[in-house]
């Protein structure tokens, strides 16, 4: 027996992700998240929980922290993304904020980690010098279920000293 | 943990939404920030045939300050009212209110109208709006515009006096005119930015000689909708809040509420929660330093 459920409705959008345009067809239903992961392959940006409270999937959305499995790709028609994989400054390198994390072990599993950057890189570009309270507050709404989040203030207290370099 | 299908339309002019919502009904719902409903619609507790965005409308976006009032359209973010010097200084019950709602991520994209027709009893806009008796302005394309005051909007658990044809529009905040305003907000939750056990706020506005002249205060999370005392309030008035009076005024609130109880907290415990919390606010916002006054 076929299948009676209709081929869903597709809508075209284009969307900027890391500085590059991307028109692709998608199902209304799809999240950004998956937008990402799946249609452009860019899996630097992990799922987590899929209902908006674990922040693993958070994102650069027109350049404010949001999360990604909250939007509709086709909400996302016109605007543009960073994620993960655009934070640092070039091919090969790390931004001051990835190195800081490497340095002081910011990371255990790594899962939160995309979601934990793009939080904290928002931070410091609004808070170059945040105080622990900021640092926590900027983190609240990321879960780190090895609750390595010691290390991960440490990271961004790091990276607040050190030179830009990205 | 994905949406069902849905069909998705973006109008280009609010009254080009009501008229999708005019045409299908209960199958239609809209979409502002999102950061209620697409958690529900990932859990399949909500599963619109229709999706109207109303995100790109910019009628329904802004902050406005007119006489005695300031007016948000409903589609602005959290994260606009936060950062509105006009608000913050207008409506300070709305900056402090704010410090409580979701994380950073959430306030970029939730909307204030989301907050109120979502109407979780434990939120925090709704309870400000109930305190302060905002105006909630909301249209349909057959029954055109009407105003409904938060007291009469919140009406149980994810239930408000929107129709299912209707769009809210905006909201009106009272501005309390004069020196000696002040306001706290306070709530108590797993993690901060998580939906509240119990939360607690008060407006109060001094006399210079450091008796109430004003009040307003009320509960969250501690009833199926937010809950305002408006003779307990009054009773305030000519009073010197100190922690006899606090104490007393939290007590009889508590005493009216009806939490429930879940994993996290029962009834007793919110009660408890709740009765510290009031009487926190109260102390707080009536002790404002005399500087405060004279401003």
């Amino acid at each position: 027996m076929s299948s009676t459920f209709p081929a869903p409705a597709l809508a075209t959008v284009e969307i900027t992700v890391n500085g590059r345009a991307y028109r692709r067809a998608v199902e209304p239903r799809t999240s950004l998240v998956d937008f990402l992961r799946e249609t452009l392959g860019l899996t630097g940006t992990h799922v987590g929980c899929e209902h908006g409270v674990c922040g693993a999937c958070s994102v650069l959305l027109d350049g404010d922290p949001v999360r990604s499995c909250l939007i509709f790709a086709v909400q996302a028609d016109g605007l543009s993304v960073t994620t993960v994989e655009g934070l640092a400054p070039e091919r090969g390198k790390l931004s001051a904020l990835q190195d800081a994390f490497c340095e002081s072990h910011a990371m255990q599993c790594g899962y939160c980690t995309p979601g934990m950057l793009i939080a904290c890189q928002d931070l410091l570009a609004h808070n170059p010098q945040p105080d622990e309270a900021a640092i926590r507050d900027a983190i609240g709404g990321n879960l780190c279920r090895c609750t390595g989040y010691q290390q991960i203030v440490d990271a961004v207290k790091l990276a607040a000293g050190a030179p830009a370099h990205g | 943990m994905k949406a069902a299908p849905f069909d998705y339309i973006r109008p280009v002019t609010v009254a080009h939404a009501l008229e999708l919502l005019a045409q299908h009904g209960p199958e239609a719902k809209l979409i502002a920030g999102g950061q209620s409903l697409v958690p529900m619609m990932a859990m399949r507790l909500a599963r619109p045939a229709v999706l109207v965005d109303v995100n790109r409308l910019d009628s329904l976006r802004g902050i406005a300050a007119g006489p005695g009032t300031v007016t948000t359209g409903a589609t602005t973010r959290q994260r606009d009212l936060e950062e509105s010097a006009v608000l913050r200084g207008a409506v300070p019950l709305v900056g402090a209110a704010l410090r409580w709602v979701g994380h950073v991520q959430t306030r970029n994209r939730g909307t204030v109208g989301g907050s109120f027709v979502h109407a979780d009893p434990s939120a925090e806009l709704p309870l400000a709006a109930l305190i302060l008796d905002a105006r909630i302005h909301l249209s349909s394309q057959d029954g055109g515009a009407r105003v409904v005051p938060a007291s009469g909007f919140f009406i149980a658990a994810m239930y408000t006096a929107t129709g299912e044809t209707e769009c809210v529009t905006g909201i009106d905040w009272p501005v309390w005119e004069g020196p000696g305003v002040a306001c706290a907000f306070e709530e108590t939750s797993i993690r901060h930015g998580d939906f509240a056990m119990a939360s607690a706020a008060c407006q109060i506005q001094l006399a210079p000689d450091g008796t109430c002249r004003r009040a307003a205060l009320g509960l969250g999370g501690m009833a199926s909708a937010p809950l305002a005392f408006p003779d307990l309030a009054e009773a305030l008035v000519g009073r010197r809040i100190d922690a006899a009076a606090a104490r007393e005024v939290a007590e009889a609130a508590v005493s009216r509420s009806e939490p429930g109880t879940d994993l996290q907290a029962d009834a007793a415990y919110r009660r408890h929660l709740a009765a510290v919390l009031l009487t926190r606010v109260l102390l707080r916002a009536g002790a404002a330093p005399v500087t405060a006054l004279a401003a």
